[in-house]
């Protein structure tokens, strides 16, 4: 995974409450292969039904980094929303709230979501709609960010942190428990033998 | 120190400490459908290996098309339904398919074969996996990503949730139903009102509550934002789970119930949240908006924005409402209707269907309708008892089991601008179909809407 600990870039903001990932990307899409490139079904519906979309304004061309509203990211399990914001040339996201799996998506995708009080968010997105391009520095090992209103220390979950900064990969981290993962399972078969071995087949 | 059942099921799965304090959690048992080709394919690109596939089960529901099925014409929905099966005797895991009984939607056979159990962990790349909660399982869905790294590891990192009680007291009086219960609660605490939490709901009125009716409830704790929602396992868990196909059996069944019987919350422990519903107080409740908590009870009227203190609220009201079609002050009631969707991993299941049938007995659909049942066995469960008559001489289209209409990636959608009464989980903008226009309710209310052609009061349809 591509390590992430600091990046300045121009920020776009986005308004809308409770965006679920079936508007980033509409589930007819999702049969597409990854290859297909999600980033061409990022939010198309709802493009489609406003030629002004913020993120095609020509002010937000290259904006690297997005700011949400409360509840960004929630219903369905989706990965390809993920996929579909980075593929864009999405770095980071900001929001007062994310949903849990797609905050999940994000780090597992070397993308940091980070978390602001309410009025703080809505203060950046405010100073964005008035100076369209305004650049963000988003620093992860300071865990800050920083803009023309001032500096906001945001908390990130120090796994989350670590895995992101350093770049790892978390499968690799984890077959070096293998042997806690195999007492696990000799316990397992041990007390709750039918949890084991599917019997019908 | 007393416990929380979310604290004894994540301490006996916790294997591992890593970075930050993170928790390497074990995961018992792992459902996978046709939309987990990415994972499959990721761990394919790593060179990886399926580390225990007798912990997996697989069934075709996203995009298995509900009739035709034996011959799909649709290439790209042919070849995922034959992408799963081919990934599934490759890597040898567990397989229901086409033709097969037990196929059906992943979050209504997990239960239905004995696969969910009292105090396991079990993931699937399905937000709506909190339904399995409903057992005394610690269930949650995740994404592709981390679907490849269960896979290749039979766990997870997580970290552990903030635990939050929803106590329903009283009793639900006649023509309400769980469903009722989910959607006044998520319109309480709003779509991010459980966010980063666990929820357990307890209290009589969900000890009172079938074992179906409870995984109603927790299959929307994903809409009130919490990633996983339980019920302490009890003497119904116990009875619904005798005898299923992967229940534990003979000497091992009297083991797992003293097992079981431990897992319920200890008298004292502490939540980081607690909230009180009335049961007796709700009413069936319809959605007016493109949220999960923009619910209203059947008497009630569409909201003002406008009286909306939050005014980025307000705004998401008011670009709803354009969406929907509605006014404000609007009543719910007699809201005019063009379609009528009975299916889903949320009322897909035969007391689902039952408490439809008893509406639809002996009138007409006035608009198009569908059933589409959970699974085959509920669909052979059904026809036993006659069920399929009911709808099909009403004019309902009674059809095989997958997620269908809910997601509409099957191809069965809600046409651009039509509005839909539909026993699903969400009324997002476009979830149906482009343009489409959902109202969730309960199986019963959704019925009700089917033979009077609007949002009705179920009550004054049937006298229970």
């Amino acid at each position: 995974m591509e390590p992430f600990v600091t990046l300045t870039a121009p920020a776009v903001p986005l308004d809308i409450v409770n965006v679920d990932t079936d508007r980033i990307v509409p589930a007819r899409f999702l049969r597409q292969p990854r290859s297909a490139g999600y980033e061409n079904f990022l939010f198309h519906d709802l493009r489609e039904a406003d030629p002004g979309f913020v993120l095609d304004r020509p002010e937000h061309r290259g904006a690297r980094i997005l700011v949400a509203a409360e509840n960004f990211g929630c219903g369905s399990s989706r990965e390809a929303a993920v996929w579909a914001l980075a593929g864009s040339g999405l770095r980071a996201w900001i929001a007062p709230s994310f949903g849990d799996i797609f905050l999940e998506n994000s780090f597992k995708n070397g993308v940091p979501a980070i978390v602001l009080p309410l009025e703080r968010v809505a203060a950046i997105r405010a100073h964005l709609r008035h100076a369209p391009g305004s650049e963000i520095t988003i620093d992860l090992p300071a865990q800050e960010v920083l803009w023309a209103g001032g500096r906001e220390r945001f908390e990130v979950d120090p796994f989350r942190k670590e895995c992101l900064v350093a770049g790892i990969d978390e499968i690799d981290l984890t077959l070096r428990h293998e042997a806690a993962l195999s007492e696990y399972e000799r316990r397992q078969r041990a007390e709750t033998p039918w949890l084991g071995h599917s019997r019908i087949l | 120190m007393a416990r929380t059942l979310y604290e004894k099921v994540w301490d006996a799965h916790a294997v591992a400490t890593g970075p930050g304090g993170r928790t390497l959690l074990y995961i018992d048992r792992h459902m996978l459908h046709d939309g987990s080709f990415h994972a499959f394919e990721a761990l394919r690109r790593s060179g990886r290996k399926v580390r225990r596939p007798d912990a997996a089960f697989a069934t075709p529901d996203h995009y298995i098309p509900t009739r035709g099925r034996e011959n799909i014409t649709h290439p790209e929905l042919r070849d995922k339904v034959e992408a799963l099966a081919a990934n599934a005797a490759g890597t040898r895991i567990t397989f229901f398919g086409v033709g097969d009984d037990r196929q059906g939607i992943v979050h209504v056979i997990g239960p239905e074969q004995g696969i969910t159990q009292p105090g396991i962990t079990l993931v699937c790349g399905d937000s709506h996996t909190s339904t399995h909660g409903a057992l005394g399982a610690l269930a949650f869905g995740i994404g592709a990503s981390e679907v490849a790294h269960v896979l290749a590891t039979q766990s997870l990192w997580q970290s552990k949730a903030r635990t939050f009680r929803v106590n329903v007291t009283g009793r639900l009086g006649p023509g309400v139903h769980s469903k009722d219960i989910i959607l006044a609660l998520i319109q309480r605490i709003g779509a991010f009102g459980g966010t980063g939490h666990a929820i357990e709901f307890a209290g009589l009125a969900i000890a009172s509550l079938s074992m179906e009716a409870r995984m109603t409830i927790c299959n929307m704790a994903i809409e009130a934002g919490a990633r996983s929602g339980m019920i302490a396992p009890d003497d119904t868990t116990f009875e619904y789970l005798a005898g299923r196909p992967y229940s534990p059996s003979g000497a091992d069944w009297e083991r797992a119930i003293a097992r079981w019987r431990a897992l319920p919350t200890d008298a004292g422990a502490r939540f980081d949240r607690e909230v009180d519903l009335d049961a007796a107080a709700l009413e069936p409740m319809a959605t007016w908006g493109t949220s999960p908590e923009h619910g209203v009870g059947i008497g009630g009227l569409v909201p003002d924005p406008a009286r909306q203190p939050d005014a980025a609220r307000g705004a998401s009201m008011e670009k709803a409402l354009r969406y929907m079609g509605l006014a404000a002050g609007q009543a719910m009631e007699g809201i005019p209707i063009d379609r009528v969707f009975i299916g889903s991993c949320t009322n897909s299941r035969i007391e689902d269907l039952r408490a439809a049938a008893a509406v639809v007995r002996g009138r007409k659909a006035l608009v198009p309708s569908m059933v589409v049942p959970g699974s085959g066995l509920v669909k052979r469960a059904a026809e036993a008892e006659g069920l399929d008559r009911v709808f099909t001489e009403a004019g309902f289209d009674w059809r095989e089991a997958g997620c269908s209409m809910c997601v509409g990636m099957n191809g069965d959608l809600v046409g651009d601008g039509e509005r839909c009464a539909s026993t699903s989980n969400r009324n997002f903008e476009g979830r149906q179909g482009k343009g489409a226009r959902t109202h969730l309710m309960s199986p019963a209310m959704a019925a009700a809407a089917a033979v009077t052609g609007k949002i009705t009061d179920v009550r004054k349809l049937v006298r229970e």
